[in-house]
């Protein structure tokens, strides 16, 4: 029976390579050895020079009551303009940010059944216009034909693989269900029309 | 002008916007010249992140010429050619005067929890990205940089958040001479972090992914020792057996929330969105690291809670290291680096896409087709 070696005793694992033959391999190996030439030590630099100059910045002009965290005691003085909250997404979002700080689960889970509803609003939107929504443009699902989708993935043993098969129907599923139920749903006021007694004349 | 929008979970085109105008007198309005796809930009595209808006623009990392400044800006001027930090901070909060610049309060109005970020979503402060031939850069001041003469564009695009980040990473796992280090994720940043790991006298550094060429990339640009974790049962196991059953001194999990590996965790996280991200690499560096080693985490993840391990992290004594990374403050050794010839980060890239074509980008990117690292979006902007 061989001696138990580390981690049962005390000793650490041999390094497989010396200093001198990893500085010989790697370039700057070790350029960076010493702690104080880590731009990152210590995590905290009070005072680090920064190009501000100012205590506190000028407000930025708030154009709509811009939605924020309770968790903040006053609206930051720069905020990004991006999509302004619209519709019933940006009425779900607006009651998300209102209603729960960052801790509460129903604050996130909030603002993401609010991006779905984002999406099927402008899915929606886009079929009234002249540019509607194309899956596939928008999905860049082409690449796989320029970009050897066949090629990058067959015979890879990659990790991935095993559960693309979700993606389409993640992507199409909630368009196939929604075109279901409104088949069903057409069908069903055609029968109740049809089934409505003819009104009696007096 | 041009500018990528999000139209849904994995849906992108290309519609025309206005530029965007000064908002604050310290706003600059860039040109873009170069953008890049970063993975965390995956996690906007596959709707993981709320509050991602239907038609907002992403992208984080760019470079560009400045095409206006506002009327307090006093460090740059109209022609001057940038890089900017994917940190958008103000310089002088309390996080910002200590450093911490990714955790600035004065930028986000809707979260405390994170300082803001280009085109990441509202989560992140709601500010339109530079995939698109303009971009506000607010406190033109205090984030971005001229372009020293001698620097490669394309360097300067990946030091806008890949690099640093990776370099960042391997910082936070405190490496002493001679560690073993663990990287898990062999794209951008874990190369970076694992090319950085060296520089910081490490003995010994293994990369695991999934994807072969990738871990080629990790073999040859970082002179790293790979494993494919799709070959082995349980890669932990792994790991111990190839560490003489110690475990890793330090581990640096440079995947976050997309993690494969584990078909639960990436439908519950990845797919249904019920978790902040998928946790399969961050559980794996806690069980594959030493007692009383460390984990550095830099890969990104979501504000919904999350499965990890932290019995397991308590139970080890684990420090556990982790940040968004303060991009300005690695600069000025990282150019040094570049300079004196260590680190070329020009090296990782494999596409060059033109802005109109940004869709079929995200998809190459997101599949992971045609040996894609790193894909740059070319403006098309004068």
């Amino acid at each position: 029976m061989t001696e138990p070696a580390s981690p049962y005793t005390a000793g650490k694992p041999m390094p497989k390579e010396s200093a001198a033959a990893l500085m010989a391999r790697i370039p700057g190996w070790g350029a960076d050895l010493d702690p104080k030439d880590r731009p990152s030590f210590p995590r905290e630099h009070p005072g680090i020079e920064t190009g501000a100059h100012w205590d506190f910045p000028e407000r930025q002009q708030e154009k709509w009551p811009r939605e924020r965290s309770i968790e903040h005691a006053i609206l930051p003085p720069v905020f990004g303009t991006s999509t302004p909250p619209k519709g019933a997404s940006g009425a779900i979002r607006k009651y998300a940010y209102k209603k729960y700080s960052e801790a509460r689960a129903a604050h996130w889970l909030l603002l993401i059944a609010a991006d779905r509803v984002d999406a099927w609003e402008h899915h929606l939107r886009s079929l009234a216009t002249l540019h509607p929504d194309n899956p596939l443009t928008e999905t860049g699902v082409l690449s796989e034909f320029t970009r050897h989708g066949f090629r990058s993935r067959a015979g890879k043993r990659r990790a991935d693989v095993s559960h693309q098969w979700i993606d389409p129907v993640l992507v199409a599923g909630p368009w196939v269900l929604a075109g279901l139920g409104a088949v069903a749903a057409v069908r069903a006021l055609t029968v109740r029309a049809l089934r409505r007694p003819a009104p009696r004349r007096k | 002008m041009r500018a990528m929008v999000y139209r849904g979970p994995y849906k992108i085109r290309v519609e025309e916007k206005d530029i965007p105008p000064i908002e604050h007198p310290n706003d600059a309005i860039v040109r873009v010249t170069t953008a890049a796809i970063c993975g965390s930009d995956l996690h906007l595209y596959h709707g993981m992140m709320p509050d991602t808006r239907v038609g907002m623009t992403f992208g984080h990392e760019f470079v560009g010429v400045v095409h206006d400044v506002g009327s307090s800006v006093q460090n740059l001027a109209v022609g001057d050619r940038v890089m900017v930090p994917f940190n958008v901070y103000c310089g002088s909060c309390y996080f910002c005067s200590r450093g911490l610049f990714s955790n600035c309060h004065n930028v986000n109005p809707n979260a405390t929890a994170v300082g803001g970020i280009y085109g990441y979503s509202h989560t992140c402060g709601g500010y339109d990205g530079g995939q698109a031939e303009y971009v506000r850069v607010p406190f033109a001041d205090v984030g971005p940089s001229k372009i020293p003469d001698w620097m490669d564009e394309v360097d300067a695009v990946l030091l806008t958040d890949a690099l640093p980040t990776g370099y960042f990473g391997a910082q936070l796992g405190d490496i002493v001479e001679g560690d073993t280090v663990v990287v898990f994720g062999a794209g951008p940043v874990g190369l970076f972090a694992a090319k950085s790991a060296w520089l910081m006298g490490a003995g010994r550094v293994i990369v695991i992914d999934h994807l072969e060429y990738r871990l080629e990339k990790a073999r040859t640009f970082a002179h790293a020792e790979t494993y494919n974790f799709a070959e082995y049962g349980d890669i932990v196991v792994h790991l111990k057996k190839a560490t003489d059953y110690l475990g890793a001194d330090v581990v640096i999990d440079a995947v976050g929330a997309e993690a494969d590996g584990n078909f639960l965790q990436h439908v519950t996280a990845t797919k249904l969105k019920l978790q902040g991200g998928s946790p399969v690499a961050l559980n794996w560096a806690i069980d594959s690291v030493r007692k009383g080693g460390t984990v550095s985490v830099v890969g990104a993840y979501g504000p919904i809670f999350t499965a990890v391990k932290f019995g397991d992290a308590v139970n080890k004594g684990l420090t556990l290291r982790m940040n968004q990374c303060p991009v300005k403050r690695q600069w000025p050794r990282l150019f040094e680096h570049i300079r004196n010839g260590y680190l070329k980060p020009s090296d990782i890239v494999t596409h060059h896409v033109p802005l109109e074509h940004i869709a079929e980008g995200y998809h190459m990117f997101s599949a992971k087709l045609d040996g894609c690292i790193k894909p740059l979006i070319i403006s098309t902007a004068d």
